[in-house]
């Protein structure tokens, strides 16, 4: 191999210029004792562990476990802990919340109607849930999403009118643990057979937590 | 009965009671069962290797790359080249609209051909062999040439500029590689004194002092000459350029599809064989069983013959199985060589190389004889160089293993340690 231009390299063989056996033999020497290291390295490597980590079943934990609590995965909100003030749905750059609250016109009180939130647009930009005051909207760790129909991406929260609640920031229903009430909701494909049944609009019984103002 | 002939003319003596098999008239229809059954259990094994290889080297590559490789189909995934071959099969069988029609649909054929056409005179146990011919080394180097024109036509009959790049390159590297690999090839030839397979490997013995490859320096070299020639003639990394994935896409066989693209992989899988075989034959000693000579096995029967040849066989197939893992495992160590590295590889070093390890070698067949003093001690170094060779192999290793053991330790806060025969 001529070059048209020579490049000094360090560990080149322009050392050994004006001298062709020797280099011709250099060459061999070197790539013969490169290709032993090389082997002895790869050779090596069938002795340690893989870095693999089969997701989805063959696991130690589940990967939303590993995941950091900073992690912003699907959204999910406790209705139980929502004002129904609709500071999200302002906040969300792409409008993928649809909130509806009602007012019954005889007792006065309002109810969350509807609560869609379409994971199918959500960007997990993380701005409603910075912008919600009661820790009702949050990201989760569920990360799941896939589904058959694109309808199934319209997450249904508010399976029933839920009056608001009119706790002060700080206080109210304990927080569920996050990803219990998505996983009540979602339907996509690997979530299902997580479900366990409980309604999650239910008022939690053994602890009853009734914040003062809270109807029903 | 040392080779097909003489087992079908022991069939026709034994079935039919003829006395000279020779004046018989049916025995043309005979032996042309014996040679269409010879040829089905051929295929047979290339089948049964070819396919269990593409799981193995996969499952190798992937712990070679920190990964597991395919687990799925089966146990372990055992299954998975079944599952493949399947997928293949149920796939359409696509021409391309400008393609030279016949040459394409011809040329996965004329590949698997010359691949196959090996097993003719390829040995597998101290009396197992389809052909033990005359000619054996010649035909093992010529019959590979098929696949040349099989390549080119697959990259021809594309009319795609990939796969034109791909049969050229392809032509280009097996013809400038078969010369060094004869000339190897041919150092053997002289000291064996034959061409047949056979006859080479009866020539040497049991133990590694009695191999071609201890025999002298220079055969040593040889071995090593002849082996990175049948890589490169394999098609096989770090030369395989004909099917570079990142220029070519996939080289010649990039415009196939279906059952047709199954055959090139086939025929590159059970080359691994027939290159391992052939190195085994010619520089390790073949099927020898050390404390039982061929000629005792050939006098036994029965049972116990059926024994010592199936013990030679596993003799044979290990010694194969430690040089097809290399080449697995040289495939996933070194990078592919560019286009004028390969020449350079092969016009300015191997084929020179080859021709002073010839001269060497005709040298010392004159000089020293066979059996001397120089000669044993000339086998006594070599074994010893390569036992110092393999336990630096194992230090370095060793070695490389250790240097990150406590960092992943402390990282992962596991054992490194996952030794392979644990499958994950």
């Amino acid at each position: 191999m001529v070059s048209a231009v020579p490049t000094p390299v360090k560990g080149d063989r322009s050392s050994t210029q004006g001298a062709p056996l020797r280099a011709w033999l250099q060459d061999i020497t070197r790539a013969s004792t490169s290709i032993f290291e090389g082997l002895a390295v790869t050779m090596s490597w069938m002795f340690r562990r893989p870095a693999t980590i089969q997701y989805p079943d063959r696991i130690d934990k589940p990967v939303q476990e590993m995941l950091p609590d900073g992690y912003r995965g699907i959204l999910e909100v406790d209705l139980l802990r929502c004002s129904g003030c609709m500071l999200c749905q302002r906040a969300c750059p792409i409008d993928c919340l649809d909130i509806v609250v009602v007012k019954d016109p005889q007792t006065k009180g309002r109810f969350i109607e509807r609560f869609d939130i379409d994971i199918g647009k959500c960007m997990y930009c993380g701005i409603c849930s910075e912008a919600c005051n009661f820790d009702a909207l949050q990201h989760t760790t569920e990360f799941e999403g896939s589904a058959t129909s694109l309808d199934d991406l319209l997450l249904h929260f508010a399976t029933r009118p839920v009056p608001v609640s009119k706790h002060k920031a700080g206080q109210g229903p304990a927080r569920r643990p996050q990803g219990s009430i998505l996983r009540e909701v979602i339907k996509p494909l690997y979530t299902r057979d997580k479900r366990t049944g409980v309604d999650h609009l239910a008022p939690a019984e053994a602890p009853p937590a009734p914040a003062k103002g809270d109807e029903e | 009965m040392n080779n097909l002939q003489g087992l079908a003319d022991y069939a026709i003596r034994a079935w039919f009671s003829v006395p000279d098999p020779a004046r018989w008239p049916y025995t043309w229809l005979v032996y042309l069962g014996f040679i269409l059954l010879a040829g089905l259990i051929a295929v047979g094994f290339a089948a049964g290797f070819a396919g269990p290889m593409s799981f193995i080297e996969r499952r190798i590559a992937g712990r070679m790359m920190s990964r597991i490789g395919p687990n799925r189909v089966g146990p372990q995934g055992i299954f998975q080249f079944i599952a493949d071959g399947i997928k293949s099969l149920l796939k359409e069988d696509i021409v391309p609209a400008e393609a030279d029609r016949p040459l394409f649909l011809l040329a996965p054929y004329l590949v698997f051909t010359g691949m196959f056409g090996t097993f003719v005179a390829l040995p597998f146990a101290a009396h197992v062999i389809a052909a033990d011919l005359d000619v054996g080394i010649l035909w093992l180097l010529a019959i590979p040439s098929l696949v040349v024109v099989g390549l080119l036509m697959a990259g021809w009959g594309s009319n795609s500029k990939w796969a034109v790049f791909g049969g050229v390159r392809s032509a280009a590297q097996l013809v400038s590689y078969e010369i060094p690999s004869a000339f190897a090839l041919l150092s053997v030839v002289l000291f064996a004194g034959t061409l047949s397979t056979q006859g080479i490997i009866a020539a040497q013995g049991p133990w590694p002092w009695e191999w071609f490859i201890f025999r002298n320096p220079l055969l040593f070299v040889t071995f090593f000459i002849f082996f990175i020639s049948a890589l490169a003639e394999g098609n096989r990394a770090p030369f395989d350029l004909p099917e570079a994935e990142s220029e070519l896409v996939s080289g010649y066989n990039v415009e196939y599809s279906g059952m047709r693209f199954v055959f090139f992989f086939f025929a590159e899988w059970a080359n691994l064989w027939v290159m391992s075989a052939l190195a085994t034959t010619a520089f390790l000693g073949g099927w020898q069983v050390p404390g039982m000579p061929a000629v005792e096995i050939a006098a036994m029967t029965g049972w116990r013959f059926v024994g010592w040849e199936a013990l030679s066989f596993l003799i044979f197939a290990l010694k194969t199985s430690v040089l097809v893992f290399v080449v697995v495992q040289l495939r996933w160590t070194l990078p592919r060589l560019r286009v004028d590295q390969l020449m350079t590889t092969c016009w300015k070093y191997l084929v020179p190389l080859s021709l002073i390890t010839l001269t060497g070698n005709l040298v010392l067949l004159a000089l020293v004889p066979e059996r001397g003093v120089v000669d044993w001690m000339m086998r006594g170094l070599m074994v010893l160089i390569a036992a110092a060779l393999a336990l630096r192999y194992l230090q370095r290793v060793r070695a490389n293993y250790l240097a990150d053991r406590e960092n992943y330790r402390k990282m992962e806060g596991k054992e490194l340690w996952y030794p392979p025969y644990r499958l994950p």
